[in-house]
């Protein structure tokens, strides 16, 4: 822990100093390194210098001193395994429910949501209704089985009467093409976020420190750090949605007709916005429609740092309740999105101060696409409340960045280290150790990955997460726990035709091969994949578990029984550390 | 866990109608979250005219609002459901299974 102290310092040093030259130095040579990016963005950046944004700052910056804080009390809770991975299964289900909430509410989600009903209305609805119907799912399915079966990663369940070799190894990978992909999303939102709010501070730069934090957080404080953070984030999150929605509510007399009335008023599209069952401008595609509504509810249940949170809790009740504590937040939070992506329409659509070119659209508006929210918190609240939401966005991405390293980390230390190279034979020492070097290297690769892809275009990114979340993780999870044909070769057949199926239809689909790619009309013609996918890898988990007649699927089937009674009833489950 | 109690639990008939009521439970809830989503996808798929049209004529609201709201609030009341019924009917069950075997 003696480091913590000078990471902080460095990293205040790194904050207040616009232009601190040894951080520059640094930073150049990473990205000379990388990409042919410079460190300065020129888009985005108005003509002259703004004032240094010290709300945004000063808040920020209080919430890295309590994170840290907690941390450093955290490290001094860790000493095992168990500790470092699950948080020594103390924790509580409102807790946990918090925390699920924490880690499911994203900046994209949060910035993401706001951003599209501003754009295009009621088609951001789709989107807060497909995250959310996705935990009822995990709680009926999954939740408690996973509590009862597993130990730190969903792998202990799949392999749990399976092979463990090739069963981790499929899921490791699935898991941490998952976890890559979206850190670079949320690395790139979080440098474009932060060089936009405080532009003294580069892109770069943004992205080194959130790389430094979640580093510090996740190898020194394990999962109860990462809880932690997560907890409060999601109460700062919470109560600054709630606030800005009620800021809204209040600025149009609390009528919601008034609301929609006003945003169909000043739209530019005017009611259309309120009739957009598919992106404005776009043309209605039933079978798109359809594959991103199962794309966003079985992908939720796929996630792998989502999976995890349930070998925090102490047992099954308690993995139970926090579903319920955690889908009553996400789903008053996506709400509170609307409302608040509505407001934006009413409030910072056609305002000079907030809008890039009001001769060319009123909509577009400095900073890019994900600004909405962010203006509106000016609009409502000044100064003062522009710095709260923006040090929420930020403390929000510091901490599903923080979920999802650990979740990465525990696919190779205890998947791939500790159960493939090592057969189960690794000492949980070793295991700790080389899941905190797996932290700094993911940790690094995320910095490295979202400088490469400043300039690229993400916006594939969510598809590419939940696709494979959807065709790969959550099936196959499935299958093991409530089918007792499934065999080694079923799932390991059917988990790599999920993982290959959902990448190679999403680059030859719209958003890789026409907009990323420039290849001209797209092989194949949906951005979303799963409609194909899913149900190809339900039939070939089916028929090559059937027709695997070895000696071992055997064995796997007959091991069923005594999976299922530890699933039903928690014999033998992972037990709650006493301290 | 000993082969002797799981054998012991395997032949309790409460084990058997344990995961018999909750499999039922689990999946008649999932199917009726699935039916209202998808439901409400179908529409928006196949029938956008409904999803689109206002809830009275003064109105600019449009139905798929209400009923895109209700799904994320019914969704919330029936996991609620299942918390309640869980806690409240298994649980016992299974500490009851798990004594009897233990004996």
């Amino acid at each position: 822990m003696k480091n913590c102290p000078a990471t902080l310092l460095s990293l205040l040093a790194l904050l207040v100093s616009g232009a601190s030259q040894a951080a520059d130095t640094v930073s150049s040579a990473v990205v000379s390194a990388v990409a042919p990016a410079s460190a300065v963005v020129a888009a985005a950046v108005p003509a002259a210098e703004p004032p240094l944004n010290w709300n945004a700052i000063v808040m920020f910056l209080l919430f890295v001193g309590v994170t840290l804080i907690i941390t450093y009390w955290a490290a001094t809770r860790t000493k095992t395994a168990t500790d470092f991975y699950a948080a020594g299964r103390g924790v509580t289900g409102l807790q946990n429910g918090m925390a699920i909430a924490g880690d499911y509410m994203s900046a994209a989600s949060f910035l993401g949501i706001a951003a599209l009903v501003y754009m295009n209305g009621f088609y951001g609805l789709i989107f807060s209704v497909g995250w959310l119907v996705g935990w009822p799912i995990i709680l009926f399915l999954v939740a408690e089985r996973l509590r009862n079966l597993g130990k730190y990663t969903y792998a202990d369940v799949v392999s749990f009467r399976l092979q463990q070799g090739p069963i981790r190894v499929m899921a490791a990978v699935s898991s941490l093409i998952v976890v890559i992909w979206y850190l670079i999303g949320q690395a790139v939102g979080a440098g474009q976020l932060l060089h936009t709010l405080v532009p003294q501070i580069s892109y770069v730069q943004a992205i080194v420190v959130v790389g430094a934090l979640i580093i510090t957080y996740v190898t020194f404080g394990g999962m109860k750090a990462t809880t932690w953070v997560q907890i409060i984030k999601a109460g700062l999150l919470l109560g600054g949605a709630t606030m800005m929605a009620l800021g809204v509510m209040s600025h149009e007399g609390f009528s919601f007709e008034k609301l929609f009335s006003d945003a169909v008023a000043i739209h530019p599209k005017h009611l259309d916005i309120m009739k957009s069952v598919v992106p404005i401008g776009a043309k209605a595609n039933p079978i798109e429609s359809i594959s991103l509504g199962l794309t966003l509810m079985f992908g939720t249940a796929g996630l792998p740092h989502i999976l995890m949170r349930f070998f925090t809790v102490t047992d099954a009740k308690a993995a139970r309740k926090s579903v319920l504590y955690g889908t009553c937040f996400i789903g008053f939070f996506y709400i509170l999105t609307f409302i608040i992506g509505f407001g934006a329409i009413v409030l910072v659509a056609n305002q000079p101060a907030y809008v890039a070119d009001l001769s060319k659209s009123i909509l577009a508006l400095k900073g890019g696409g994900s600004m909405p929210a962010v203006y509106l918190s000016h609009a409502l609240g000044g100064d003062f409340f522009l710095g709260f939401i923006a040090a929420v966005a930020f403390a929000t991405i510091l901490a599903v960045v923080s979920g999802l390293t650990l979740a990465g980390a525990s696919a190779l230390s205890h998947d791939i280290y500790a159960s493939v190279i090592k057969k189960g034979k690794a000492s949980e020492k070793e295991e700790v150790w080389v899941s905190k070097m797996s932290v700094i290297g993911l940790g690094v690769v995320a910095v490295l990955l979202g400088i490469a892809f400043e300039k690229q275009n993400v916006a594939y990114i969510v598809a590419l997460t939940f696709s494979i979340a959807a065709c790969t993780n959550f099936p196959i999870l499935v299958l093991s726990i409530f089918w007792r044909g499934l065999t080694t070769r079923g799932a390991v057949l059917g988990g790599y035709t999920g993982i290959i199926g959902s990448i190679g239809l999403l680059i030859i689909g719209p958003t890789v091969w026409t907009k990323v790619l420039a290849m001209g009309p797209a092989i194949f013609p949906y951005d979303f994949p799963t409609f194909v996918v899913l149900p190809t890898v339900l039939i070939v988990a089916y028929i090559a578990s059937i027709t695997d007649n070895s000696e071992s699927g055997k064995k796997e089937k007959e091991a069923y029984d005594a999976q299922l009674i530890r699933a039903e009833t928690g014999l033998g489950a992972e037990a709650a550390a006493s301290h | 866990m000993s082969l002797l109690i799981a054998s012991k639990i395997q032949n309790n008939p409460k084990y058997l109608q344990l995961v018999k009521r909750r499999d039922t439970l689990s999946w008649t809830l999932s199917a009726a979250v699935c039916l209202m989503y998808f439901g409400f996808i179908l529409l928006i798929a196949f029938a956008p005219e409904v999803i689109t049209q206002p809830i009275s004529n003064t109105s600019v609201i449009p139905l798929g609002m209400l009923l895109g709201v209700g799904v994320i609030v019914a969704s919330a009341l029936l996991t609620g459901i299942y918390v309640f019924k869980a806690n409240g009917t298994f649980d016992p069950i299974v500490r009851e299974i798990v004594e009897e075997a233990s004996k």
